[in-house]
């Protein structure tokens, strides 16, 4: 029949107009700044630092290496490495970066600076509401902005950071056991050098008394 | 029937004219009539723009506009905030005068059909005697506009939307009339106020309106295709297709004269629904005889927001059309259809009144409708193409 394909078209855009209105199924919007979806976990949007402990700048886990300031593809992280040495976290002293820039308007997200740091200091981001009314200033964030917890790595990458965190906690029982072995080693040697030193020290003892006798003898 | 308040209008300007010295009365009844429909048919189009947007998210599953105020409802404040305050740019090599009157001329010749259409009982600025033929008349001055527009900015993409939008209007231009010529048939007038009280009356409590016989249904029909056409409306906007020649004969406009452009299309799509309202829905008049204590300019502003939501559904469904296609709709099945049921008018008007007039009449338009479909459809075959050197 002629127009069963309009009439046809027509009903089903009648069916769209009213279902949109019945089942909410139908709309696929997403109403942002109320509504967001559910972030998987590879999301990344750009690098933070991870800090241990309770004070962010104290325990920055980033020893201003300058790897990623290096590998970084363009050019976006600026690094100036401090002249003293801070003690970190555990309370070893390390170096920190003075000042640690990331320009994210020139940041391409290619997650390079992850990939290379040898002390996991510096993660993926998933925050998205990044803009900014201030076009330079409001997009080049500092190391105060930068610097995020531990936790808060944990709650946006699980799996990562129970990877990272598992790492961590085997290194420093090595570290502690090779610390507590070097200490008995130093006191099985502090023992021993002692013992000897007695030992020594005795046959000294002994040995004038030994000598004397034989001296005393040829001098009496 | 509550007469106060369905002249309540009339009255209130008679009221008002009565303190107006006699010397400045004809001026103040100008003024008086004319002002509120530059006010309404504007405020009108951009509630339209609102709800058409919303019509049509919904219609693709999606929400529309819903952030600026109450459920996005004042999304045409911003958007005319938003059109005032933008550059106004001129092409250099553009005829200024001209490119500068073309989106003026458009929204005059828009406003100036509403003169004849009554939205209401005595409602109607001038009741001219040859009022159908002065509204189709100033509608063609439209085509002018546009062709101004699309010459005067001296840019192919407006040539080519112009030279496209010349052709459809200038095609449908002949349907629409021949359309609306049945009821003039019909009617024995060419006054728009004749035509609308001979659809007043009442047959047990259905109205007499023209739309309910064969060839008023069949004319209706044709007359609404014919002004989807002549608004450039989707299915038929091919001047102003966005994927082919961008934005047609205003590609050209910005800011306020592109929303001038706007309104005067939504404005002439009112103004064609208006007359078609007039023409075969009974104008003003109540659907039926036990709702006529509704106001009669209540009901046109009903049937004419009916008319529109057609309107947006049909856009919400069909694509585009091929321009050949377009021509061939026009020239081949609308114009013959459209002469053939002026010769069925012409029957009705010199058969004895009854089941019988309605059933030949009916059989007479629908017969040879469906062969000409028929055969329209056959015309159509795709042949192979060979190409001469591709091969």
């Amino acid at each position: 029949m002629v127009g069963e394909g309009i009439l046809k078209g027509l009903a089903e855009t009648a069916r769209n107009f009213f279902g949109s209105y019945v089942g909410k199924d139908r709309l696929t919007t997403i109403q942002y700044p109320e509504e967001r979806l559910p972030q998987i976990e590879a999301t990344r949007s750009f690098p933070f630092l991870v800090f241990d402990g309770q004070d962010a700048q104290q325990g920055l886990r980033c020893v201003a290496c300058q790897i990623c300031e290096k590998e970084c593809p363009p050019k976006c992280i600026l690094i100036k490495k401090s002249a003293d040495k801070k003690p970190d976290a555990v309370g070893k002293p390390q170096f920190y970066p003075a000042i640690f820039d990331i320009d994210i308007s020139v940041c391409m997200s290619c997650q390079i600076c992850v990939e290379v740091c040898p002390f996991d200091a510096i993660k993926m981001d998933v925050d998205y509401n990044l803009s900014s009314d201030d076009r330079f200033g409001g997009l080049m964030l500092h190391k105060e902005q930068l610097a995020k917890s531990n936790q808060y790595y944990n709650e946006i990458h699980p799996t990562e950071a129970t990877a990272v965190d598992t790492f961590f906690a085997e290194e420093r029982a090595k570290a502690e056991a090779k610390v507590k072995a070097a200490a008995e080693a130093k006191a099985a040697a502090e023992a021993k050098a002692a013992a000897d030193a007695k030992a020594a020290a005795e046959a000294e003892k002994a040995a004038p008394a030994a000598q004397e006798q034989p001296v005393g003898g040829e001098t009496k | 029937m509550t007469p106060s308040l369905d002249q309540i209008f009339v009255v209130a300007k008679q009221t008002i004219l009565g303190h107006v010295p006699a010397a400045a009365q004809p001026l103040a009844s100008a003024v008086l009539s004319v002002i509120p429909i530059l006010v309404i048919f504007p405020l009108l189009f951009a509630i339209t723009t609102v709800l058409e947007r919303k019509g049509l998210g919904r219609i693709q599953n999606r929400y529309g506009p819903n952030r600026t105020g109450p459920a996005g409802f004042f999304q045409p404040v911003a958007d005319g905030i938003k059109s005032l305050t933008k550059e106004d740019i001129v092409p250099l090599s553009a005829d200024q005068a001209v490119h500068f009157l073309a989106p003026v001329l458009l929204a005059a010749a828009s406003f100036l059909g509403y003169a004849v259409l009554p939205i209401g009982r005595n409602m109607v600025i001038m009741n001219m005697n040859a009022g159908v033929l002065f509204f189709f008349a100033v509608g063609s001055v439209v085509e002018l506009a546009v062709f101004m527009a699309g010459w005067s900015s001296r840019s192919k993409y407006s040539l080519l939307g112009a030279m496209r939008a010349i052709a459809q209007m200038i095609s449908y231009e002949v349907p629409l009339v021949l359309a609306s010529v049945v009821v003039i048939m019909q009617a024995g007038s060419l006054s728009t106020v004749a035509i609308v009280e001979k659809q007043a009356g009442y047959t047990g409590i259905f109205p007499h309106w023209f739309v309910f016989t064969p060839w008023g249904i069949v004319g209706f029909v044709l007359f609404m295709i014919a002004a989807t056409a002549e608004s450039n409306r989707s299915p038929f906007d091919l001047p102003e297709g966005e994927s082919e020649i961008i934005a047609g004969y205003y590609i050209e406009y910005s800011g306020f004269k592109f929303a001038l452009f706007f309104l005067g299309e939504y404005l002439g799509m009112f103004a064609t629904s208006g007359m078609a309202i007039t023409l075969f829905l009974g104008g003003w008049s109540a659907p039926f005889s036990f709702l006529q204590w509704i106001p009669s300019y209540v009901w046109f502003f009903a049937k004419l927001l009916a008319l529109i939501a057609g309107f947006i559904w049909i856009r919400g469904t069909l694509p585009r059309l091929r321009m050949d296609q377009l021509m061939a709709l026009a020239w081949e099945f609308i114009l013959p259809t459209a002469i053939l049921n002026m010769l069925v008018a012409g029957v009705w008007r010199f058969m004895p009144a009854g089941i019988v007039r309605w059933l030949v009449c009916a059989v007479i338009l629908a017969v040879p409708c469906a062969l000409l479909a028929q055969g329209l459809k056959k015309k159509k075959k795709f042949q192979v193409r060979t190409y001469q050197f591709a091969e």
